[in-house]
């Protein structure tokens, strides 16, 4: 599974899990819709990591990184392929 | 098992070396390093000695890679000694815990080894005169100065800051937070001792004044502006646990006091511990540390296995752990009537460390309000 596509339904699943009822769309940006505290936020972090079974590197851990489904499954990517894939 | 301890304890081994650790070391001089607002030297280096200090860390940095289920039992038996010594392991935690999560290879391989062994000691330093919960309220600033940073600020309320060699400070970096790993000789950092504290005093508070003071860029720990969500609520989140399974360790201490001075307390000619109110108050002692145990289980075995659930069952374990030592202490300083208030028995010790609990790592109106909108949210699954 290399297609960042692919990473996306997880992430947004945990997401609307815990903020039910909204219209969210993989471009997004989480963090202006307003809902996403700093609790939250951590927890995506190793949402991300312990499901993709991935450490995340120091140079991923960025606001931008996480802003929306695209780019934390972008993120995914990158990491699970190395590197890969074009950084953000 | 006893009334506290549900068949055998997870800790086997280094268990009954920390409980005896506790019960001959720190137990004894619990009341008098409160009165002197000061830890020896000298227990701070039997911690070293035991391996206390951050035994979560992997082997290689210096660590025992303990499990943090065991890691709360740890906290839990110092605290049941002593809130002030476990005060101290827990912002260690906190920074040698930062350390290992966010912190660069580089940063890693240079400060562990020595955070391991308590060589270096750390200090959490969020909170500042005009901002405690409201950490986003921060007033100290870190501006780029072309090869790092400059920081001016204070911050207050600094447990172990009276004798941390390494400040995990946070601090303004335009519109957000970011965090720094900073030695505590840093030139323009100024360290004043606050005492006379209700709670903890022995944990060696202190204020801390930056004026101008520069930092290469080094520094820097986790991402640039974006603290908030990564270092400062990790870090937080591990106090939370730590708090918790020390107020646990708070309750039992209590329970000990109570049980010791109703079995031999008579009034008129009936021991105490007959009376039918004296037995509830013993029973929720019983009952509550071991619902808070089981709590602080439940969050630190998710943290085992790296679930972000465990951000919210350290919430709840703290506020229950800690509110619950409140009411036990309450009662053990009213059980022991007149001498409840007397510098002859511990409770009272007991009861103005437990009120500490429910203030710091989150207030127990945040945890509140935390825990409570959790379940509006899941509500409307």
């Amino acid at each position: 599974m290399t297609d960042p596509t692919d990473y996306r339904a997880p992430i947004r699943e945990f997401i609307l899990n815990r903020f039910p009822g909204f219209e969210l769309r993989d471009e997004d940006d989480i963090f202006a819709l307003g809902f996403v505290n700093s609790l939250f936020a951590m927890e995506l972090v190793m949402f991300v990591e312990k499901t993709f079974q991935i450490k995340v590197p120091n140079n991923e851990i960025r606001l931008d990184s996480f802003r929306t489904v695209e780019r934390m499954g972008d993120l995914v990517a990158r990491v699970t392929s190395g590197g890969r894939a074009p950084v953000l | 098992m006893t009334t506290t301890m549900i068949g055998p304890d997870p800790l086997a081994g280094p268990a009954e070396e920390v409980r005896h650790f506790v019960d001959d070391e720190i137990v004894p001089h619990a009341d008098e390093w409160d009165r002197a607002e000061r830890i020896p030297r000298e227990l701070l280096g039997r911690i070293s000695e035991l391996g206390l200090w951050a035994p979560f860390l992997p082997p290689e940095h210096g660590g025992s890679a303990m499990p943090w289920t065991h890691v709360g039992r740890v906290h839990e038996e110092v605290g049941r000694g002593c809130s002030s010594v476990r005060s101290l392991l827990t912002v260690h935690t906190m920074v040698a815990g930062t350390v290992q999560r966010w912190g660069t290879d580089e940063q890693r391989a240079r400060l562990l080894p020595a955070l391991a062994t308590g060589e270096l000691l750390g200090a959490f330093c969020l909170s500042e005169p005009d901002s405690g919960s409201a950490a986003d309220a921060s007033g100290t600033v870190a501006v780029a100065d072309g090869d790092g940073w400059t920081v001016t600020g204070t911050k207050k309320w600094i447990t172990g800051g009276q004798i941390a060699d390494l400040l995990l400070l946070f601090a303004r970096t335009g519109d957000a937070m970011s965090a720094f790993l900073v030695p505590a000789d840093t030139p323009g950092i100024t360290v004043t001792p606050l005492t006379g504290m209700m709670g903890t005093p022995g944990s060696m508070l202190a204020q801390i004044d930056l004026d101008s003071v520069h930092l290469d860029a080094e520094a820097l720990v986790g991402p640039e502006n974006w603290a908030a969500g990564t270092v400062m609520t990790g870090a937080l989140d591990l106090g939370r646990f730590s708090v918790a399974c020390g107020s646990v360790g708070v309750i039992r201490a209590c329970l000990d006091a109570c049980v010791d001075y109703t079995t031999r307390r008579q009034v008129k000619g009936t021991g105490l511990a007959e009376l039918p109110l004296i037995r509830r108050k013993i029973s929720d002692m019983v009952v509550s540390s071991r619902a808070g145990r089981l709590l602080c289980a439940e969050a630190g075995s998710l943290k085992d296995a790296g679930d972000p659930a465990t951000i919210m069952a350290s919430w709840v374990a703290k506020y229950y752990a800690s509110t619950a030592a409140t009411r036990a202490s309450a009662e053990a300083v009213q059980i022991h009537g007149a001498n409840g208030f007397s510098p002859e028995y511990p409770v009272a010790r007991l009861y103005r460390d437990a009120r500490v609990a429910e203030v710091i790592e989150g207030s127990t109106e945040l945890q509140q309000l935390t825990i409570a909108d959790e379940a509006y949210r899941e509500a409307r699954r």
